[in-house]
């Protein structure tokens, strides 16, 4: 049975609950509304991301068909939907949803705290981060359209201002501000996030008896914390490039559009360094969340627990350490001197140990596991597959001689697409079935789940790994189109994955449909439907405002307690108990 | 339910592997020196990772397939010797394969981007600008011209913004919007970009690097064959990125020297 006692005095954060409408839905201070309205943005901008996504994909396979809306997609038009699928996906979806969507709806009641340390300042940072969503998407409606310059937005070509051609107006301009208010928003977050974890536990929980994902939650707030910091001091360099006259990013001497440019003294090496320090740890900030949540899940449906938690622990501190070791991996040929690209490659081969030892964790885990297959199971073995692929695939680029072969081609874009963006969707999936009865009260339906899965598997598969091929062929990316040149003829398998992606789009409808019919149709779901051991499932679906209704939990076990012999004959024991 | 992940992500290795294995799409053919110790390195790293993908995806797949679901209730098992040797494993193999490949890699890169290009190389000075590349060749006396950035002039063809008027080596410089040289000889190019940021990537050089605003960056190599093949952008720099290409001629030193020749009279 639950035990209760008297409260630790840290995990005691007191606000009265909501008596009106607008502060109950809209501007929240109850963590648990504030996770759903960032998993809600999260739901937005990837539908918006993935639509983008078509639109290229179908320019790409089928340069002279019609895009609904758009008719024939011009090359600046391409440029501009893959710089807004780029940012909307990394920023918005994979940074929002496993990182700030999960994290701030699970994080508190997994420690036993009644909300977040600072409730103020977690409505903030969701709603600086929804207007810098707003902004990015009016960057839609201006004149000339939004930024064209990829989500990295290499300077002098997004600081140089209109001359630098269409897209590099006030939408660039727009895009910086987006990227600005979504620093401060991370970085409120992040925050928010160390404190609760380190101040808000409850009696008897100690670091060591966090949940898996609060640690991967915690570790991603301090790499947010430092990242964050840079990226948007750079954002703010840009900004006065751009509209201040100033040459943070712009050298001397430029002529673009025959105009002799009036700046001097600034180095577009600059802002890719200041973009990739943010960068790189921005792929850990978008997998490790997806890390914990995997490791918290598995166990869970394998019904053993996790194998090696302390050396998983250790695993995802060194990544999250490493991650700022590496950022130079991306600018091997960037200029920067050739000494520095061999340096930069050894931490980038050094990250794979943890990453490797991580993976072998949860197929050790799996190994004589009486599965259950659940939806949520489906997509954490889904993730080891796609992160193993992925993985995998950093070897290559991770080493300076073969980037000069590889760099900027396909198979970049199939290696993060594997190893950042569907693995973190996989763990994004998973978490949402896992967790789905817990906000909502309602199960999700696993018949529907199933299909979800098996296609999307397939699916991304069917994207994502034949753009190694082209890779290898040399295909480059971020060319809106193939005349007839050497990378003419791959164009068929262009075809086949906008086909492919076309159709695994499609399939995500079924994932729609099932979240919203559930929403408001799916069977009850009791407490703890999964019978997992972290205090959330020590609590109603959905909780109470408070979180447990008063009660304070006391700790007494850690969150690995499965296969053992609990309580009632059951095969788990739960935290607090 | 299990045994269906299973079989599609067994299916889904091999078939991957396999289309690797097949070469269906594969690495152009090489001209250059450099080359064959790239292509190395690329195939030791494709057999090192491939064997670790198939071995990765197959044991999931097996495990996966051999835990049956929770109806089967035969007893749960541990993993022999717990993490143990699952942390010696990622140390010993990863870490061969690291020291291996940045041994062997480093030495690559070394060649390329370490070594100074040869005395006898051909210097040729490339300029990169929305949405061309440009050549320069020195000329009978062997000297460039000043680049005076405020003299750029495209309508007039004055691409790197010369001055023959008062700077005399300016006057012979041979400008050409193909890039063409000897074979066998070392070439030795100096990059830079008069407007955003640009790359040179020829794909059967196995070469690539990025043009820089503000930065002269050299970049040397030596073609084995004569050929003529592709040379493209491969960092964006605006709407006409994908269209930003032209050729690298390899020539016969003979062939070579009467181009050059043609050329100087057609300045």
């Amino acid at each position: 049975m639950t035990t209760i006692s008297t409260p630790h005095e840290a995990a005691v954060h007191h606000h009265a609950p909501p008596d009106s409408f607008i502060r109950k839905y809209v501007f929240s201070l109850d963590h648990k509304v504030i996770g759903k309205q960032y998993l809600g943005l999260a739901l937005v901008a990837v539908c918006t991301g993935m639509v983008l996504s078509w639109y290229m994909r179908l320019h790409l396979g089928f340069p002279d068909a019609k895009a609904p809306g758009l008719g024939l997609i011009t090359p600046e038009q391409y440029l501009q939907l893959m710089t807004m699928h780029g940012t909307i996906m990394v920023f918005f979806v994979l940074t929002t949803a496993p990182f700030a969507g999960f994290g701030n709806y699970v994080l508190p009641i997994q420690v036993g705290a009644e909300d977040m340390a600072f409730p103020r300042f977690n409505m903030m940072s969701f709603w600086v981060t929804f207007v810098a969503f707003a902004i990015l998407v009016a960057s839609f409606f201006v004149p000339e359209g939004p930024a064209l310059s990829g989500w990295t937005a290499y300077a002098p070509l997004s600081a140089v201002g209109k001359d630098a051609g269409p897209g590099q107006g006030l939408g660039q301009t727009l895009w910086a501000f987006s990227i600005l208010f979504f620093c401060i928003g991370q970085l409120l977050g992040s925050l928010n996030f160390i404190a609760t974890t380190l101040d808000l536990r409850t009696k008897g929980m100690s670091l060591a008896r966090l949940p898996y994902c609060t640690w991967a939650w915690f570790i991603t707030s301090v790499i947010g914390l430092i990242a964050f910091s840079v990226l948007m001091p750079a954002c703010v360099l840009l900004i006065l490039d751009r509209v201040a006259g100033t040459s943070f990013f712009i050298p001397a001497g430029l002529v673009v559009s025959d105009r002799l440019q009036n700046h001097g003294g600034g180095s577009p090496l600059l802002w890719q360094h200041l973009f990739w320090f943010f960068g790189h740890p921005e792929v850990y900030i978008a997998i490790l969340p997806g890390f914990g949540i995997i490791s918290t899940i598995l166990p869970v449906f394998a019904r053993k627990p996790l194998l090696g938690p302390n050396v998983f622990l250790a695993c995802m501190v060194a990544i999250g350490f490493l991650s700022y070791t590496v950022w130079g991996h991306h600018m091997f040929l960037s200029g920067m001197s050739p000494t520095s690209a061999t340096i930069f490659s050894v931490p980038t081969l050094i990250i794979t140990i943890p990453a490797a030892i991580v993976t072998l964790l949860w197929i050790g885990t799996v190994y004589g596991a009486r599965l259950r297959f659940t939806t949520a199971c489906l997509f954490c073995l889904g993730f080891i597959s796609v992160f193993v692929t992925g993985g995998l695939s950093g070897f290559f680029l991770a080493q300076p001689s073969i980037d000069t072969y590889l760099h900027a081609t396909y198979f970049v874009v199939g290696h993060f697409h594997f190893v950042m963006g569907v693995a973190a969707m996989f763990g994004i999936f998973a978490g949402t079935y896992y967790w789905f009865p817990k906000m909502f009260g309602r199960m999700m339906d696993e018949r529907l789940g199933k299909i979800h899965f098996i296609l999307t598997l397939i699916g991304v598969y069917a994207i994502f790994m034949p753009m190694h091929y082209l890779g290898m062929a040399g295909n480059i990316r971020r060319y809106s189109s193939f005349p007839a040149d050497y990378m003419g003829v791959d164009l068929p398998v262009h075809r086949w994955i906008t086909i492919a992606a076309l159709l695994t789009g499609a399939v995500q409808l079924i994932f729609l449909y099932n979240l919203i019919r559930s929403r408001f149709a799916g069977e009850a779901a009791p407490d703890n439907p999964w019978q997992a051991t972290s205090l959330e499932w020590s609590t109603t679906s959905p909780p109470p405002f408070d979180n447990f209704g008063g009660r304070h939990l006391v700790v007494a076990h850690g969150p690995n307690d499965y296969g053992v012999a609990g309580p009632d004959g059951r095969d788990y024991i739960m935290q607090a108990e | 339910m299990g045994k269906l992940f299973a079989a599609i992500v067994a299916a889904i290795a091999l078939v991957s592997a396999g289309v690797f294995v097949a070469r269906i799409w594969w690495l152009p053919p090489d001209i250059s020196t450099l080359g064959p110790a790239i292509d190395r390195q690329i195939v030791e790293t494709m057999v090192a990772t491939g064997v670790l993908f198939v071995l990765a995806q197959l044991a999931l797949a097996w495990f996966v397939w051999g835990t049956g679901d929770e109806k089967n209730r035969r007893p749960i098992k541990r993993f022999p010797g717990g993490a143990t040797p699952l942390v010696v494993i990622a140390c010993t193999i990863v870490g061969i394969e690291i020291i291996t490949l940045t041994l062997i890699g480093s030495k690559v890169w070394a060649r390329i981007f370490l070594e100074p290009a040869p005395p006898e190389a051909l210097h040729v000075d490339v300029q990169a600008g929305q949405f061309a590349f440009y050549f320069r060749y020195a000329g009978a006396d062997g000297k460039f011209g000043t680049p005076h950035p405020d003299k750029i002039d495209e309508g007039s063809g004055n691409f790197f913004g010369l001055d023959p008027a008062s700077d005399t080596a300016a006057r012979d410089d041979i400008v050409s919007a193909e890039l063409v040289v000897p074979v066998n000889r070392p070439v030795l190019l100096t990059l830079h970009a008069k407007d955003v940021s640009h790359s040179f990537f020829v794909p059967q050089l196995r070469l690539q690097q990025d043009f820089v605003p503000g930065l002269d960056i050299p970049l040397h190599f030596t073609a084995t064959q004569v050929a003529k093949t592709e040379i493209v952008c491969t960092q964006l720099c605006g709407l006409g990125h994908y269209n930003m290409k032209t050729y690298l001629e390899v020539k016969s030193q003979a062939d070579f020297d009467q181009w050059l020749k043609d050329q100087a009279a057609q300045q």
